[in-house]
C-alpha cells in the first residue's frame, strides 16, 4: 500500500528495507564471516570442483541461508554435461 | 516451593527493560506471588525510581555481597503490595563488585523467601550481564521494533545459547500499530522470523508508561492502558497460562498469524 508520495517516487516503504538489511547483516554477525570472505570461500570452493568436473562458473550459487536460528552454506553447482561439452 | 529465577535482558540499552521488569513484578504480585527485584545495574540504579522505592533505600545488593547487611535487610518493601520487594543496585561502586558466583549465591539465598526472582540486566554485554544471567533459570530478552534493537538481542541470544542457558523467550516492546499497518515499522511476525525464538508478549507503544515511571507507579494494573494488559498477559504466560496475543490493530489477522506461528491459540 503506501502514501501516494512512495509510489510516485518509487520509494521502498522503510519495514521492507529494515527487514533485508537484517536478515543479511544477522547471517555475518552469526557466522562472523563477512562478504569478502565469503567470496573467498565461494571461489576456493569452485578452484576445487573445477579440478574434477566441468563447471558453469555463472550459473553456480553459493550462499549462506538461515534456517531458524542456525545458517547453512547452500550450494548448487549444475554440471555441465559430458555430451554437450563435446558437441559444443 | 523454590523461586524461579528471571532475567531480563536485551543487549542495546533504553529498550524499556527496567520498566518491564517493573510492571511484570507488580502483575505478577497482584496475581499473588511472592516477588523480588534486582537491580543488577550496579553504578547505574534505577528499578527503585521506576517502582517509586528510591526514598527507603539503606542498604543495596554490594552490602549484602559483603556481608554488611542481612538479606531480608537489603530487601525494600513495595507501598501497594506486601511481597513485592527490591533490592537495589548499588550507586558509588562499579559492576566489578560483583561476580557471577556471588549472584548464583544471592538467588540461591532468594529462593526460599519468594516465589519469584526477576533480575533486571544491565545494557551492554560484559561483567554486568555475566552477572545478571549467571543465576537465570530463565531469560526474557526484550526488544525494539527497530533494527539496532534487534541486531543487539540477536547477538545476545546468540550469547546465549553459547552459555547453554537455553532458549530465552521474547520480549518486543514499543511497537507502535498504525507505524506498522503503514508499512513503516517491523511488524512483531518480522522481529520473530529474523529472531526466531519463542514470543512471550508484544508491548504496544503507550503513554501510559512513562506517567506510571514519572509518578513511580508502574501501570500494570491500569485496566484502559493497552500497554499494562501486555505486561499482565506477559505475567499469566510466565506463571504457565495460555493467554492469546493482543489485537493490537483490531485486525487479527497478523495476530491470528503470530498466534499460529507460535503455537498458541
Amino acid at each position: 500500500m503506501g502514501s501516494l508520495f512512495d509510489r510516485i517516487t518509487g520509494r521502498k516503504q522503510s519495514a521492507k528495507s529494515a527487514k533485508e538489511r537484517l536478515q543479511l547483516v544477522l547471517i555475518h554477525d552469526r557466522t562472523d564471516m563477512t562478504q569478502v570472505e565469503l567470496e573467498a570461500l565461494r571461489d576456493d570452493i569452485l578452484a576445487v570442483i573445477s579440478r574434477h568436473v566441468d563447471i558453469d562458473p555463472g550459473a553456480v550459487r553459493i550462499d549462506v541461508e538461515r534456517d531458524g536460528r542456525e545458517q547453512r552454506l547452500v550450494a548448487d553447482i549444475p554440471l555441465r554435461s559430458v555430451r554437450r561439452r563435446r558437441s559444443g | 516451593m523454590s523461586a524461579k529465577i528471571v532475567t531480563m535482558t536485551s543487549g542495546k540499552g533504553g529498550v524499556g527493560k527496567t520498566t518491564a521488569v517493573a510492571n511484570i513484578a507488580v502483575a505478577l504480585a497482584s496475581n499473588g506471588a511472592r516477588v523480588c527485584c534486582i537491580d543488577g545495574d550496579i553504578g547505574l540504579r534505577n528499578l527503585d525510581i521506576v517502582m517509586g522505592l528510591e526514598n527507603r533505600i539503606v542498604y543495596d545488593i554490594v552490602d549484602v555481597i559483603e556481608g554488611r547487611c542481612r538479606l531480608r535487610q537489603a530487601m525494600i518493601r513495595d507501598k501497594r503490595f506486601p511481597e513485592l520487594y527490591l533490592i537495589p543496585a548499588a550507586q558509588t561502586r562499579d559492576k566489578s563488585a560483583v561476580s557471577p558466583s556471588d549472584m548464583v549465591r544471592l538467588g540461591n539465598d532468594l529462593r526460599n523467601e519468594v516465589d519469584w526472582i526477576l533480575i533486571d540486566s544491565p545494557a551492554g554485554i560484559e561483567r554486568g550481564f555475566r552477572n545478571a544471567i549467571a543465576a537465570a533459570d530463565q531469560v526474557l530478552v526484550i526488544t525494539n521494533p527497530e533494527v539496532s534493537a534487534v541486531r543487539d538481542a540477536d547477538r545476545v541470544i546468540g550469547l546465549l545459547e553459547a552459555e547453554e542457558k537455553g532458549s530465552p523467550s521474547l520480549i518486543i516492546n514499543r511497537l507502535n500499530p498504525s507505524m506498522v499497518k503503514n508499512n513503516d515499522m517491523l511488524s512483531a511476525e518480522d522481529v520473530l522470523d529474523l529472531l526466531a525464538v519463542r514470543l512471550i508478549g508484544v508491548v504496544p507503544e503507550d503513554e501510559t508508561v512513562v506517567m506510571g515511571t514519572n509518578r513511580g507507579a508502574p501501570i500494570a494494573l491500569e485496566e484502559k492502558s493497552m500497554a499494562g494488559q501486555a505486561f499482565r498477559n506477559i505475567a499469566l504466560r510466565m506463571q504457565g497460562q495460555e493467554v492469546p496475543f493482543l489485537d493490537l490493530d483490531n485486525k487479527g489477522s497478523l495476530w491470528a498469524r503470530i498466534q499460529r506461528m507460535t503455537g498458541r491459540k
